[in-house]
């Protein structure tokens, strides 16, 4: 009996695998998309609207993709809007009200998004506080310093070279050239990628399959950069977004740490018997989480030119309900940064288009919320089944 | 006596799996009935038929009760019709007493108060009948000891009214000898009173000591069915395997020299919660190339003191390590591994694998660092390396992408032993390495186990089973109430299973 040997004949015929749940989202988005379309009679799926909610989605994008890893880890950290606020607020009163130069001013709000988030991962990874207090503590306390700096007066207007950050466009030119970029990247990546496994004589899935997904991922690709050119061209904003979303994939799904952060999430316990240091990892995704806050402060005050202490307010929630509607689990150690960002995008998509429709804001909130639970339901019912 | 019970024909298909073929199955009224078989041989996936986990619309074949057809669509059915389940992990709430656990979702009360001086008269009651000397209602249950906590279990499930089938998964897996005896003496009492009971144990001197007859599952089928009285011990784990087991142990290789590899010196250790001291000043060495078994009963102090000198932080404790002569300052498992010492966990659920991750991500994780090449993880090398393993090691899986707990519990202990595998280590420690695991899965990781030793591996062997200890171990260190009272030259000396009883008992 011992024989039946299923590893060799599993491996062989491996297929191609779908994840139905980040597909089902993507689907949820097109279905949002086409709603409002026709309840609007066509405003919502225009070039200037689209160029809008793409840039109203990166606040909170951001946000997000900082949130994600904690999230994996098994962690949340509700300090982020407040983070965000704190950065914001001391590039203004550094630039603006002091005179000092934009880039110190910068490099200062993102130390100090470290400093909160090394703060944070402090007293959650070698004190014992779970993370919920500990950072609803901070969320207290850093807003209170920011007010209690800036005495409540909102600064403005943010120095000249920031508003290109929040406000700017690149021409369409070049969004051609990086669309052009970005395709011979991705084709280098895959075809290396196949090669490689073959001269490894790995199993590969097939190239009519693989051929057909690139050429839609570059359809896609041009039809976004087609589509931006019609209006202004690419929003600088959407490149910060871009940038980190990069780094965020390459980190965790390729480097000992991404994958330490998943297992961490998944069994703290036997990633202690395996020599993983549990307590350093949580502190270093705290603090990569204050930075990239930060970042996002610094990206809202010069999209809204200017920085108050109640600015960002909420703003965490967002994130997190990005991250849980883009499939991330709050146990821990599942999830993908791409599917934060779908989630990102369908609660912009949802808010962009309710004010397109004139919806008093509260409806908003509701519609928002009841989206929520209805993903996470979603996501549960099919896990039981 | 009659049939209380029949399964007919019942088949069961998971994606790609037979979980059971075609299966008949009868419980006679008042009976002991064992069923066994190897891990995946399809007694789970019964159970859960039996006892309305998975509703009548999910398999084929006919569950008949008194005769009668019945359809089960949710547990609550089978409860109706008297069916109960005790699973291998407790279900007890360990923060709450043993009244509040008797009586949990069937409080005893007036419009919504509860009567707790009713609860409380009912629970001395089943203290008594259950023989818990010492208990009392008021007692936290986590308090108590694991043979005392399924007892509880137990008289939980039975005293819903009308539990006329009881069913038990592994129950012994994890009690003393003491403490299996007295949960087989309140079986056989019940079945004195008329209840039936289906026992699932891999344990067969507890099957042959209990059960009144016996049906053996292999590979999703049922091979046959025999009166214990009838059969003999060797026989059933003939019928298991489908294959004779003339060797168990595979013979004893070489004799260790006498260089020392791993010493421990002065071992002291703490419970981290309750600061109760569980290891008293324990020295203790090893020789290289030898397998160095661990015995005691449940509570000696075994892992508490090896897995500390590995460097977990489950517990608190001191003490000095020596590798190869010198010392070795360890504070935490990253020190061990990287002197070469790797440690598998006799708790897989809690400190074994990551549930959320696949086979091939299970088996590289702790040695991932030598998979890097420049930044990035080579993936390709990942799978090579794993399918290696998988082969080497005989892991029964889909393929390595499969999540771990897709695996039967023999397959996913291979996995946890690839995982320290993979790199080269030096010195292996098996924290009961054959825990809930079936005699033909045992067999094929002793034989790891003695190739391990030819390679030049060091092997610590914790064990609660003294055949396992006396076939495995070239020395036996015997451990009782936290001291290590001796240690033993079982290639030298005739060492007999009461010999190593004795001092583990502290007689």
């Amino acid at each position: 009996m011992s024989d039946i040997n299923m590893a060799g004949a599993g491996s062989a015929k491996k297929s191609i695998k779908i994840d139905l749940r980040k597909y089902m989202m993507v689907m949820a988005l097109v279905i949002i998309w086409i709603v409002f379309t026709v309840l609007t009679r066509g405003s919502y799926f225009t070039p200037r609207n689209l160029t809008n909610l793409f840039r109203q989605a990166v606040f909170t994008a951001i946000l997000a993709t900082g949130m994600f890893p904690v999230i994996v880890l098994g962690q949340i950290d509700l300090t982020v809007g407040s983070i965000a606020a704190l950065a914001g607020g001391l590039v203004g009163m550094l630039t603006t009200w002091m005179g000092l130069p934009f880039w110190f001013a910068v490099a200062i709000a993102l130390i100090a998004g470290m400093a909160v988030g090394i703060w944070n991962g402090f007293w959650v990874a070698y004190r014992g506080v779970p993370a919920f207090i500990a950072t609803l503590s901070s969320m207290l306390v850093f807003r209170a310093v920011l007010l209690g700096m800036t005495d409540g007066i909102t600064i403005s207007p943010m120095p000249e070279i920031l508003k290109g950050l929040g406000a700017g466009f690149l021409s369409p030119v070049f969004g051609y050239v990086l669309a052009v970029l970005a395709c011979v990247v991705m084709l280098f990546i895959q075809w290396n990628g196949r090669s490689k496994k073959i001269k490894m004589n790995l199993p590969t899935s097939s190239l009519i399959i693989e051929i057909i997904k690139t050429i839609l991922t570059v359809g896609l690709l041009f039809g976004f950069m087609y589509m931006m050119a019609s209006y202004k061209g690419i929003p600088v904003a959407l490149m910060i977004i871009l940038i980190l979303f990069v780094i965020f994939q390459y980190v965790f799904s390729s480097t000992v740490f991404g994958r330490r952060i998943y297992a961490i999430g998944g069994n703290a316990n036997a990633c202690q018997l395996a020599g993983i240091n549990i307590k350093a990892s949580t502190m270093i995704v705290f603090a990569m989480n204050g930075v990239v806050a930060a970042i996002a402060g610094i990206f809202l005050s010069s999209r809204l030119n200017s920085a108050s202490s109640a600015a960002a307010s909420g703003a965490e929630l967002d994130a997190i309900a990005a991250c849980v509607i883009g499939g991330i689990s709050m146990l821990g150690g599942i999830g993908t940064i791409s599917g934060v960002m779908i989630g990102a995008l369908v609660i912009q998509s949802i808010q962009n288009g309710m004010s397109l429709l004139d919806t008093p804001s509260f409806w908003q909130n509701i519609v928002k919320g009841l989206v929520l639970l209805v993903a996470v339901w979603f996501d549960i019912s099919r896990k039981n089944k | 006596m009659g049939t209380i019970l029949e399964a007919r024909n019942i088949t069961k298909i998971f994606p790609g799996v037979r979980a059971l073929d075609n299966i008949n199955f009868s419980l006679g009224e008042g009976e002991i009935h064992a069923i066994c078989g190897e891990n995946g041989a399809g007694k789970s996936t019964l159970n859960k038929v039996l006892c309305g986990v998975y509703p009548h619309t999910d398999y084929e074949g006919d569950l008949l009760i008194d005769g009668e057809v019945s359809k089960f669509k949710h547990i609550a059915d089978a409860e109706r019709k008297g069916i109960a389940i005790i699973h291998q992990e407790l279900s007890l709430f360990n923060l709450l007493s043993v009244t509040e656990n008797l009586f949990v979702g069937h409080e005893i009360n007036n419009g919504g108060i509860l009567d707790k001086n009713a609860m409380a008269k009912e629970a001395y009651k089943w203290i008594d009948w259950l023989n818990l000397e010492g208990v009392l209602p008021s007692m936290l249950v986590g308090d108590l000891g694991v043979g005392k906590q399924q007892l509880i279990e137990i008289a939980r499930a039975i005293r819903l009214t009308g539990v006329r089938i009881l069913i038990l998964d592994e129950p012994t897996a994890s009690l003393t000898e003491k403490e299996t005896e007295l949960l087989h003496g309140i079986l056989m009492k019940l079945r004195d009173e008329g209840t039936s009971i289906i026992y699932v144990s891999h344990k067969l001197d507890d099957v042959m000591e209990l059960c009144d007859k016996v049906t053996v599952f292999r590979d999703g089928e049922s091979v046959g069915s025999a009166d214990i009285k009838d059969i003999t011990q060797d026989e059933l784990v003939g019928m298991m395997v489908g294959r004779e087991i003339s060797e168990m142990y595979p013979v004893m290789g070489e004799l260790p020299g006498d260089e020392v590899i791993f010493e421990m010196k002065n071992f002291n250790v703490r419970e981290r919660m309750t600061h109760k001291q569980v290891v008293k000043d324990v020295s203790l060495s090893i020789r290289k190339g030898e397998i160095f078994g661990l015995y005691g009963l449940v509570g000696a102090g075994r892992t508490e003191l090896i897995s500390t000198a590995y460097g977990s932080d489950r517990y608190i404790g001191d003490g000095q390590v020596f590798w190869k002569g010198k010392p070795l300052k360890v504070k935490s498992p990253v020190d061990s591994l990287k002197a070469g010492i790797a440690y598998s966990t006799e708790d897989r659920k809690v400190y074994g694998i990551i549930p959320t991750m696949s086979v091939q991500k299970n088996t590289t994780i702790q040695f991932i660092k030598s998979f890097v090449n420049f930044l990035s993880i080579d993936k390709n090398l990942e799978v090579t390396r794993t399918e290696e393993m998988v082969d080497n090691l005989g892991i029964k899986t889909a393929t390595i992408e499969t999540k771990i707990v897709n695996l039967s519990g023999g397959n996913q202990q291979k996995v946890l032993l690839a995982r320290n595998l993979i790199s080269d280590i030096e010195l292996l420690i098996l924290d009961e390495p054959t825990r809930g695991i079936d005699v033909g899965a045992k067999q094929e990781i002793y034989t790891i186990m003695r190739e391990l030793v030819k390679s030049g591996v060091t092997i610590l062997m914790i064990s609660s089973e003294l055949p396992e200890i006396l076939g495995m171990s070239d020395n036996v260190g015997v451990m009782h109430r936290g001291r290590l009272t001796c240690v033993l030259d079982n290639r030298a000396e005739n060492l007999t299973q009461e010999m190593i009883m004795e001092k583990a008992a502290g007689i």
